[in-house]
Parts: structure tokens; C-alpha cells; sequence
């Protein structure tokens, strides 16, 4: 690389996990997630914010985390997919994506599952059309985003309701 | 029969939990120590001789391995059905992105400047782009003319018909490349120790392909090369041939380094180089006689194989055998070709040929209708293949479906009548609804003689703690390879679903059961499991087993059983069944062993100010055997269908100098959650003697209907003609400005 690899030191919590960051300050949230941290729920589809596969929560915000230099995350709280189930017990969404069918190749699964989350802590009874609206920054190849539609109103349901 | 507990209900999906939760492990998860990344120097220009190679100044060469043709210890070659296409390009190349060198490097961000840093001195040659150059054939690009495979399928005496036809009906429809765009890249690691060999990680679709690719390449015998599949992010076909040739790269480079290489390539990558679905051109000429019957015709089928031969043989196989529709034509004559061009091979992607030549057959039986003045449905209506009748191979349907009553289901479903009446009484004002139907049918399985000489073999395996495995080399890719096999295996044994695992696709650990394509797994593979498990069953039995056992006997006696005897496998090998004939030469006799059979209904509406069509509902009616897991099979249809909306109104590939120039998600459209209407999906079930507890293929069949379905509604919206796809906003607003006055649109051309 033409840019000097010069680190700085960056402080932000993941998962509920103070950690301290060593990375160049333009290095992308994404790569810091996967290779510094292991957390490799967080996938690369296209790496210009187009497909969404790379979705985790800044501060509960739905961001694409290939877009997002690691500098810029300083001082924030994250949420990757690995953060949402409480030790076995799945959160309700991820169990609603099992039980609907919402998750074929998975590829797309741990983006989609963060959006859907980010939509329900906003909006906790959306309409098919409001969930629509809202997933279409994530792209899904497989379902036709129908089961994933569903998966999201269950879970959204009074007794799936575990937000 | 006994009623089934675990087939035809929908358990979790063996591998779901992982998904849900992030752990589940792809390929760009894995590394290993002391892992170099791979990239790859490709082709600048469409066809050329390759004058030098220089490398520039600013990088240190030293850091890098590098690796030309001249590395490659076995055959330079993809091997798969005609070894024409080089591993490396030796001193020529064909189209641009072909590979020519490859590097390695321990840190990613040094490949790319260095990549840009190799310069290529080309002497071009002439290239040819298009079915129409390749056909004039003034310059010859591939064999002594440009043709890579024929067919011919002949039935009755076609020239007797044209004299008894009141109408002789013309057409050409025409159909764009689609990217697979599955979310995970092709990517692969390879690891290399003279002793074991070679170790091959990948996202890919078929291991034992990439087994027999780098065996040839790398002059290693079987029990040196080892392919393992990883979590595969989607595939469609994208990952059927082309992960041999990524394989074969990462391989070379992990040999000549002695170090683990990963090769996974980014978005732009992957969609300039990796194969598409084939552009094809197809020409029908029909004899009708006035009451609406076809009477015999002609249809000729093209399709653009690219650079090199790849899949297109076998793709055009089937888009020929389907080009007739689910029809009866007393009297066919099909041509059909795949033509060479200098774009990168295209190869297979879901429907595999049969959605081209069905989108020309659906269009074109709306033209008929329109000429001879009868309605969609009743020209449907009065050429449905029925029971006992010949398709254009001669195979007499056995099957009792009754295209008819699909029809008038989907009819019913889709509000047909009272729609059509309210959409052309309503269609005054700037928004104008259509509606339009497909009917059409799918092979399930390898075509003709093709199961046969796969011989596919699966395992059944009992385990020290009881549990039983699956052995296949079948890949899950989204579609539940890994739960419908484990439904099957424990239905049989009588056990529950979760006694039974199924093994990670690895060639030293599971027999050849075959590429995962062709609608095959569940239908094929899944009544070998069938019947390896209950080779496994019988074998505990005479071992002293009780009938009646419960799951915990049948533990028992299963650990039992491995203790004494070291090891519990049942193996069950494909054999044909009985009475099926096909002749390779004449293209006649048995197709497939069994067909899916479908009637999709699209109602659209297309704004008059934007030219946007939506597809505000969608009905998607399939006869597919048994259904075995009700969501996953909701699930394979909803997601061929959105592809299919993409492959009709949205997935332009946009060619200049044979390389694609929207290479990425910002530019090249698929359907977002917002572009579709909700999928109305309803199944029939007739069963099926070939598959396992009654089921037919499933997964190509929806990608064949939507395409025409719509673009049938879109010209019932707008009275205007539309044969190519995609189409865009642009190209409606080209024709409707330009089209003749409203009384003269439907006036068919080339009808007499």
C-alpha cells in the first residue's frame, strides 16, 4: 500500500465488550470485525454498501460496516450478529428466520437478521409493506424475500416478543 | 403405505442454527497459518496473441510468487467435457478476463497495485461479439466453425404440414446474459504437501468436479487431491463449473509456494469473469390450423457459449428438449446450436437453457393466439400435452397430469377472467394492467442417458454412538440439500430427524453421488438414500434387530453392530430403471425420468410516465411429485420466481468489446424486498415411482415461468409487441413511442 500503515488506538464496545482497537484509522469496520476480532458473521458481498451483507448496529444505527472506517466508530456501541442471541437462547428474530424458512444460503442471514432487529426496535408492528420498505438495503439472492417477510412479522408478534 | 412422520413436514434446517447466529463458516472465514492470498493478472482484450509479459518498476517482484502457464505440472486445461479451455492462457488468449499469470503474497493489499503493475503486450486479433457474427462465420474464433455442439430432433414429416396450415405463425425471441449473483463470491484455499497431495477448500457446487479438474491439471492420481466444500453463499450454477477453475489457480500458486493460498475474489471480479446464463436467439415457425392446433413446425435455438466449450453442450441439450414447451406437436423439427463469440464462457445458471427457449415458446403462443383471434388461455387450452401423448422426443408422458385442470386452478387463483375484463375496460388512464400466463415444464435429473453415466453411489453410515450419517457428495447451497437427505434417510430407518447427520461434502470422506444440478438431488440422490438406508435397516435386522424397533434398539444394535465389525455402511448405486430409452445420436426416447409441470400467472401494471412495470401479483401453480418440506419447497419457488422477475425486467448485462461493464451491485439490478409482490405459491402432488417418497425436481422449474409470464401480461397491458429480454424501462418507451396506432398492434408479423 502507497498509505503509511500507521495505527492509531481506538476504544469501542462490541457486544456489550470493551475492546481496544490497534488499526490504521481508514480500515473498514468490516475487516477490523473478521480478522481482528474473529467475528465473521459480518459477510463482504460486494464492499460498497450496495448489498447489505455486512450489517451490524452502530449505536443501535443499521450501518454497512464495509463502508464505515474504524476511526468513525470510536467511542460507539456495536452490535454484530454474534451479540443477539443470549447464550443458547436464540433472539426471537433468529428464531422466526429458523421456523419461516427466512434463511436459505445464510450468506445474506446475519445482515438481514440486524436490519430486521433495527426495524422492530423502531417500529414493533410493522405492515408487510413497512418491512418490505425497510429490508430493501439488504439484498437476498435465494428467498424471493417472502419467508423473510414473515420471519419478521412473526417475531414481531406480542408472543415472539423478546426485543 | 404407511403414513410418513418426517417427509412432508417441515423440520429445522440441519445447518439453520449456525446461519441464524453468524457461526456458520464460509470460506472467507477460514485461514490458516502461514496463508498467502492469490489473485489473478487477467486479459485486457477480447482475442489476441500474447507478445510480452514485463513486470513494472515500483513493486518488489521478489515478495511475490508467481505463476504462469509454464508451472502447470499436468495437462494446462479445465477438464469437463472438452478440455479446450486453458487453466492459463499460453501464449494466446480468447476473451477478455482470461487468466494469463497469477500472484501471491502474504498481504492482500499488495495484490492489487502489483496486479495493475504486470503489463500485457497483445497483438489483437479480430473478435467477434454476437450469435449473427459467429454465425457468418468470416472469421473462425473456435474448431473450423464456431460451433460447439448441434442437435437435431426430428419427429413426423414436418414439410407435410405447411401446406394443410391456415396460419404459418413466425417469431424470434431473444434473451440477455444473467449473472447468478449469488452473495458469496467464488472463493477457494488450497494447501499443497508433497506427500498428501493437494487439499482444496472452496464455495462450490460440485467437489468431485474440481476433484477430476485438478487431478488433470496437476498430474496427481485420486488419492492425492482432496476437495472439501465449505458453506456455499448461494450458487444457482454459478459454482457448478467455475470454482474448477478458481481451484486450479489457488492450487498452482499453493504447489509452487509450499504455502496455504486463499483466492476469493471481489464483486467487479467475480461479475466480469465468472460464467453467466447464455444469451440466446430463438426462431419458431409455426403451421396452425383454425380451430387453434399446431400442426407441426419449425424452431431453431441458439445460444452464445462465449470462448470456450464449458457447459454449453449439455446446456443447449436441455434448452432444446424443452424448446417445444409442455405441447404436443404432431410433427417438430428443432435445430439447435451453441456458437462461439470472444465473451468469457457462459455456463450454468438455474433452468440451465430451458428458460430461454421457454421464454420463446410462451411468447410465441401468445402471437398465435393473437393471429388466429383466440384467447391465451384456449390456445393453451386446445395444445396441452396429455397423458400418453409424445413429447418432441417421442417420450410418451406416463405421467397421469392434466395440464388442463393446472390451468384452470391457476385461472381460478389468479382472478383470470374477471381481471382481464376489468383491466381492458379500465386501461384509460396513465396506469395500464396486464395479465399473462406461462405454461411450461421441467426435467428433473440428467437428460436422457445422462444418470446413467454419472452412476452416482451414496452411503449410509452407522456410527460407534448409534447416530447415523449421510454420505453423498450432494452440496447444500441454500436450497436443504442437507435436511430433505437426513428426512429421507430418517423416515426410512424410522427413526427421528435428529438421529441422523449428514456428512460435509469431502472426497476423501463421501462416495460420487454427483454434481448437485439438474433438479436432481432430491429426486435422484434422495431415492439412493432411500434405499442405502434401508440396505442399513435390513442389515441390522438379520444382525438380530427386532421389526418393530424402537429408536433406542435400533441405537443399540447400530453401536452394537460397529463394535464387532469394525465399521456399519450400506451403499446404494443408481441403476437405470427399466424400459428407459434414449438415443444419443437421434436425440429421441426417455428425456427425463420424470418432468415438474407448472402454470404461472402475472398481473402487471406499467406506469405510463416512467415506463416501470410492477408485478403486483403473482401466481406460481407447480406439479412437482411429492413435496417433502413444505417451506423449503415454498422457498425454492419464491426465489426462482424473484430471479426470474430479474432475469425478465431488471438484469441487464451490459456488454462493450466482450467484457461487462456494470460489474457491480450499484449498477447491475437484482430485485430488492421492495420490487416484488408477495408470491403466491400452491402445489399439486401427483407423485413420482423415480424419487424418493414420490418427489420430482424442484429447483430449476420456477426460474423457466416468470419471464414470460410477464412479459405476456406487459403486452396485454399495452397492446404492444415485446420479444427480448430484459426489458427495461427504457426499451418499453422506445416501442410504445414508436408504436403504430392502437387498432394496428396486435397485427402479427409473419403470420399469413
Amino acid at each position: 500500500m502507497t498509505v503509511p500503515r500507521q495505527t492509531c488506538e481506538i476504544f469501542l464496545s462490541i457486544n456489550g465488550q470493551q475492546r481496544t482497537i490497534c488499526a490504521h484509522p481508514m480500515e473498514r469496520l468490516l475487516d477490523v470485525l473478521r480478522h481482528q476480532l474473529a467475528l465473521t458473521g459480518a459477510k463482504e458481498g460486494c464492499g460498497e454498501g450496495e448489498c447489505g451483507s455486512c450489517s451490524v448496529l452502530i449505536d443501535g444505527v443499521l450501518v454497512n460496516s464495509c463502508l464505515v472506517p474504524i476511526l468513525q466508530a470510536s467511542g460507539t456501541e456495536i452490535t454484530t450478529i454474534e451479540g443477539l442471541a443470549q447464550g443458547t437462547r436464540l433472539h426471537a428474530l433468529q428464531k422466526a428466520f429458523l421456523d419461516c424458512g427466512g434463511a436459505q444460503c445464510g450468506i445474506c442471514t446475519p445482515g438481514m437478521v440486524l436490519a430486521s432487529y433495527h426495524l422492530l426496535s423502531r417500529k414493533p408492528n410493522p405492515t408487510d409493506d413497512e418491512i418490505r420498505e425497510f429490508l430493501a438495503g439488504n439484498l437476498c439472492r435465494c428467498t424471493g424475500y417472502a419467508q423473510i417477510i414473515e420471519a419478521v412479522a412473526q417475531a414481531a408478534q406480542p408472543a415472539g416478543a423478546e426485543k | 403405505m404407511t403414513p410418513q412422520r418426517i417427509v412432508g413436514t417441515s423440520v429445522p434446517r440441519k445447518e439453520g442454527h449456525d446461519k441464524v447466529t453468524g457461526k456458520a463458516v464460509y470460506i472467507d472465514d477460514m485461514s490458516l497459518p502461514g496463508m498467502l492470498y492469490g489473485a489473478t493478472v487477467r486479459s485486457r482484450v477480447p482475442r489476441g496473441n500474447i507478445a510480452r509479459i514485463s513486470f513494472g518498476a515500483g513493486i518488489n517482484w521478489s515478495e511475490f510468487v508467481i505463476v504462469s502457464a509454464r508451472d502447470i505440472p499436468g495437462h494446462n486445461c479445465i477438464a469437463l467435457i472438452t478440455d479446450d479451455q486453458p487453466c492459463l492462457a499460453d501464449g494466446v488468449v480468447n476473451h477478455p478476463e482470461e487468466p494469463i499469470l497469477l500472484l501471491a503474497h502474504p498481504n492482500q493489499h499488495a495484490l492489487t497495485k502489483a496486479v495493475q503493475a504486470v503489463n500485457i503486450g497483445y497483438e489483437p486479433l479480430p473478435p467477434i461479439f454476437t450469435i449473427e457474427a459467429s454465425d457468418r462465420q468470416d472469421r473462425i474464433i473456435w474448431g473450423t466453425d464456431n460451433t460447439f455442439k448441434r442437435f437435431l430432433i426430428e419427429k413426423g414429416d414436418v414439410e407435410a404440414v405447411w401446406a394443410k396450415a391456415d396460419y404459418i405463425v413466425e417469431g424470434e425471441y431473444t434473451t440477455g446474459a444473467q449473472e447468478q449473483l449469488y452473495i458469496e463470491n467464488n472463493g477457494v484455499i488450497a494447501s499443497f504437501d508433497p506427500d498428501r497431495g493437494i487439499t482444496l477448500w472452496g464455495s462450490l457446487q460440485c467437489p468431485y468436479y474440481v476433484h477430476k479438474a485438478l487431478m488433470k491439471l496437476c498430474a496427481l492420481p485420486e488419492d492425492k487431491v482432496r476437495v472439501v466444500q465449505t458453506e456455499t453463499g448461494g450458487a444457482f450454477g454459478g459454482k457448478e463449473e467455475y470454482p474448477s477453475m478458481i481451484a486450479s489457480h489457488a492450487a498452482l500458486l499453493a504447489i509452487k509456494s509450499r504455502r496455504p493460498v486463499k483466492i476469493v475474489y471481489d464483486r467487479m471480479e467475480d461479475m466480469a469473469a465468472t460464467t453467466k446464463r447464455h444469451p440466446s436467439r430463438t426462431r419458431h415457425r409455426t403451421a396452425v390450423s383454425r380451430d387453434g392446433k399446431i400442426l407441426g413446425g419449425e424452431i431453431e435455438f441458439v445460444i452464445d457459449g462465449g470462448a470456450y466449450t464449458t457447459l454449453s453442450p449439455v446446456v443447449l441439450s436441455r434448452g432444446t428438449i424443452h424448446a417445444g414447451g409442455p405441447y404436443y406437436w404432431p410433427s417438430v423439427r428443432i435445430r439447435s446450436r451453441a456458437v462461439a463469440t470472444n465473451a468469457p464462457p457462459h455456463g450454468a445458471f438455474r433452468g440451465f437453457g430451458a428458460p430461454q427457449s421457454l421464454f420463446a415458446m410462451e411468447r410465441h403462443m401468445d402471437r398465435i393466439a393473437a393471429t388466429i383471434g383466440i384467447s391465451p388461455v384456449e390456445v393453451r387450452r386446445r395444445n396441452f400435452l396429455k397423458t400418453g401423448q409424445t413429447t418432441t422426443t417421442d417420450q410418451v408422458v406416463n405421467e397421469p397430469i392434466d395440464l388442463n385442470r393446472l390451468l384452470d386452478r391457476g385461472l381460478e387463483l389468479a382472478g383470470y377472467d374477471l381481471k382481464k375484463k376489468r383491466f381492458s375496460a379500465e386501461n384509460t388512464s396513465t396506469t395500464r394492467r396486464g395479465i399473462g400466463i406461462a405454461a411450461f415444464l421441467h426435467g428433473a435429473g440428467f437428460t436422457g442417458s445422462g444418470e446413467r453415466y454419472l452412476a452416482s453411489v451414496v452411503g449410509v453410515e452407522g456410527l460407534a454412538d448409534g447416530q447415523v450419517r449421510v454420505l453423498v457428495s450432494s452440496t447444500e447451497f441454500g436450497q436443504g440439500t442437507k435436511t430433505v437427505l437426513c428426512q429421507v434417510a430418517a423416515e426410512t430407518l424410522g427413526l427421528a430427524y435428529a438421529d441422523v447427520a449428514i456428512a460435509q461434502p469431502d472426497t476423501q470422506e463421501v462416495p460420487n453421488s454427483g454434481p448437485t444440478v439438474a433438479s436432481r438431488t432430491v429426486m435422484v440422490v434422495g431415492k439412493l438414500v432411500q434405499s442405502a438406508a434401508e440396505g442399513l435397516r435390513q442389515t441390522l435386522i438379520t444382525a438380530g434387530l427386532p421389526k418393530d424397533y424402537s429408536r433406542e434398539q435400533f441405537r443399540e444394535a447400530c453401536a452394537r453392530y460397529v463394535q464387532q465389525h469394525g465399521t456399519l455402511k450400506s451403499i446404494a448405486k443408481y441403476e437405470a430403471p427399466p424400459g428407459i430409452f434414449w438415443d444419443d445420436e437421434k436425440y429421441r426416447g426417455e428425456a427425463y425420468a420424470a418432468y415438474a409441470w407448472a402454470v404461472y400467472i402475472a398481473q402487471v401494471a406499467v406506469d405510463l410516465i416512467t415506463y416501470d412495470v410492477t408485478v403486483d401479483d403473482f401466481v406460481a401453480l407447480q406439479e412437482v411429485g411429492r413435496v417433502l418440506h413444505p417451506v423449503l419447497a415454498r422457498g425454492q419457488i419464491t426465489g426462482g420466481v424473484a430471479q426470474g422477475m430479474g432475469y425478465a425486467l431488471y438484469e441487464k448485462v451490459v456488454w462493450e468489446n466482450g467484457r461487462m461493464q456494470n460489474g457491480q451491485m450499484t449498477n447491475y439490478i437484482m430485485p430488492t424486498s421492495a420490487d416484488l409482490p408477495s408470491i403466491r405459491v400452491h402445489f399439486e402432488e401427483l407423485g413420482n415411482i423415480h424419487g424418493a417418497f414420490g418427489a420430482k425436481g424442484i429447483g430449476e422449474l420456477p426460474m423457466d415461468g416468470p419471464a414470460p409470464a410477464i412479459v405476456n401480461a406487459v403486452e396485454d397491458a399495452l397492446g404492444v409487441r415485446f420479444d427480448r429480454i430484459p426489458l427495461l424501462a427504457e426499451d418499453i418507451f422506445t416501442a410504445v413511442s414508436s408504436a403504430p396506432a392502437a387498432g394496428d398492434a396486435r397485427t402479427p408479423q409473419g403470420a399469413r
